[in-house]
């Protein structure tokens, strides 16, 4: 048996401090009665009736999740199609200069992002006359383009480590190249697919430089209302709004993990089943 | 006629034309939204600043092609400067996220498999709260008069002589706020890839050195190093790339007097708008990060090309 890596175990311990102790001490002051958000007041719940009282707050979640629900699907179809070109089309025209513009917005500053799609949506008023207007359709237009490359990077990665067997038998069966794309690929990659809508979802939804930078008059996403309020400082509704944002992520977190772990599970129970069968 | 044209319509989409669009829509969104913006930028960092608006002009009275933008990037002493403490920044977060994160992610590869998961999801968990929200929360630790900010300042006190004795310890706006803003929020970056790394490593070579004498340490060192280099340089990239060129962080906790170069770009592109020479110092900051990039890619395809350890 192995020695007891003491000096590694510390280290971890300090990293999770690390990690939930800013957490915990905004969720504790959330709780605060206090005005002075650092000046410990007594227990009050004053500051959750103050956050759900606030129109703004209600109005900013509902476009945030607008936009991150319409641009993660589109950026998960896009994403996808770029996906199985570069992982299944071994040559087509373009190909070295296509996958190279799948990762550059990976490595691009936000900032860069933000100014070059704002250049791009006011010089595009200018000659064509659309958008007329800055919101909605600028910051889904952003976003989409920003998140399709992770999923993209997600679905390629999945189709490059996938089996090709059913595949090549659909294909020798007479299965048209399509059809087998439809009717198999698309399926077996399907995990990789849903958490690429995912992941596009959630970047979408916490994205605040590329918005600040796209957004116009009167749309304002959740983030970029967080980010007015707390560039004034520390203000103690804030904390209460994180808090409930903490409890949802970590709610939803511990869910998908026991779903994910009952899976596993199952598919353990499943393969023993199969090799006994087989003795 | 109509049966023809639809028949010649499905032999085209069976034959290429399925492949066609799979292709073709993703590439004419890049082009469209990701190529011409950057291309916008480009031309722009060689436009003349106009008072017009969009404030921007070439040719009449302007030089058509103008690199005032350039010279002022390197005769002016604030973008330089901007740009030499982004990179030092960026810099000391990575190698501050390399020395937690390689000790934390090696001890999970040590722990049981259970505990394993948890503490993976636990380290995820974070980052998929709001990062603004991750920043804020530092900002209100390290204010004058918070709670961790009295708690260093009382450690500080006992422990250092009379004439050093503080009422609050200056955290907030300094590079100081940025690196640690930073650390905390990139170190699941490090992590990660470096557990992904260790993870795959054989533990039959640690057994085998340790059968042969050689100390942990000397373990650590002369196997399992060498063997997560790819896994650094994945994990540190991952810091230094995006830190290098942060807006959020350094707007909310740093030092408006010493700015990183993201910052520098917003406030000449929002502020002064001038958008030429917002568009050249983004060029410059582009050209840059183009050296650490093909460090990555380049051992990324070494990493892809590689034989897996384990059958």
């Amino acid at each position: 048996m192995r020695r007891r890596p003491i000096f590694l175990i510390s280290v971890l311990c300090f990293g999770f401090a690390f990690f939930y102790i800013p957490i915990l001490s905004m969720i504790v002051y959330s709780f605060n009665g206090s005005r002075l958000a650092t000046v410990w007041g007594g227990f009050s719940t004053k500051w959750y009736v103050s956050l759900f009282s606030n129109k703004q707050v209600g109005a900013a979640l509902f476009l945030s999740l607008k936009i991150a629900l319409i641009s993660a699907t589109m950026a998960t179809i896009l994403g996808t199609m770029a996906g199985i070109a570069l992982a299944r089309f071994r040559r087509f025209k373009g190909r070295l200069f296509f996958s190279g513009m799948v990762t550059a917005p990976l490595i691009m500053p936000d900032v860069i992002t933000g100014i070059s799609s704002l250049m791009l949506f006011i010089l595009m008023a200018e000659w064509i006359g659309w958008p007329s207007t800055r919101g909605f359709t600028t910051i889904t237009l952003a976003h989409i383009t920003f998140s399709m490359v992770y999923v993209t990077t997600i679905v390629q990665s999945r189709l490059i480590s996938a089996e090709r067997d059913i595949e090549e038998a659909a294909m020798d069966l007479g299965s048209k190249p399509w059809q087998v794309l439809w009717d198999i690929t698309l399926p077996v990659i399907f995990p990789a697919i849903l958490s690429g809508w995912l992941l596009a979802f959630t970047i979408s939804l916490d994205e605040v430089v590329i918005t600040s930078f796209t957004t116009g008059p009167g749309n304002t996403t959740l983030p970029l209302l967080i980010w007015s309020k707390v560039k004034l400082g520390v203000t103690p509704d804030i904390n209460a709004l994180a808090t409930l944002i903490v409890l949802v992520v970590g709610i939803g977190v511990v869910i998908a993990g026991w779903l994910m772990n009952r899976a596993e599970k199952q598919r353990d129970r499943d393969a023993r089943l199969a090799y006994r069968a087989n003795e | 006629m109509a049966a023809g044209r639809h028949s010649r319509l499905s032999d085209w989409f069976n034959r290429r034309g399925w492949s066609d669009i799979i292709i073709s829509a993703p590439y004419i969104w890049l082009l469209l939204f990701f190529l011409l913006p950057f291309l916008i930028v480009i031309a722009m960092s060689v436009a003349t600043r106009t008072p017009s608006a969009p404030p921007f002009g070439y040719g009449g009275d302007n030089p058509a092609l103008n690199f005032a933008g350039y010279a002022r990037f390197f005769e002016d002493e604030l973008y330089l400067r901007a740009l030499v403490t982004s990179i030092i920044n960026a810099f000391v977060a990575m190698i501050l996220c390399l020395l937690i994160g390689y000790p934390m992610a090696l001890g999970l590869t040590r722990m049981q498999r259970n505990w394993r998961n948890i503490l993976l999801m636990l380290i995820i968990l974070p980052f998929w709260t709001s990062f603004l929200l991750r920043v804020y929360a530092w900002m209100g630790m390290m204010g004058k008069s918070s709670w961790f900010n009295r708690l260093l300042t009382d450690l500080w006190n006992m422990v250092t002589p009379e004439g050093w004795a503080m009422s609050s310890i200056p955290m907030m706006h300094s590079n100081f706020a940025v690196v640690l803003v930073m650390v905390y929020t990139y170190l699941p970056f490090m992590i990660l890839p470096l557990y992904a790394n260790l993870e795959r490593l054989d533990p039959t070579l640690d057994e085998a050195a340790m059968d042969l004498g050689t100390r942990p340490f000397g373990v650590f060192w002369d196997v399992t190093l060498p063997q997560s280099i790819p896994g650094i340089i994945a994990g540190g990239l991952l810091v230094f790339i995006p830190a290098s060129g942060e807006l959020v962080i350094p707007t909310l906790v740093g030092d408006a007097g010493s700015p990183m170069i993201g910052r520098v770009i917003s406030d000449e592109f929002s502020s002064s708008r001038d958008w030429p020479m917002a568009s050249s110092i983004a060029v410059a900051l582009l050209l840059l990060m183009v050296v650490p990039t093909m460090i990555y890619s380049h051992f990324q395809t070494k990493a892809e090309h590689k034989p897996e350890n384990r059958p």
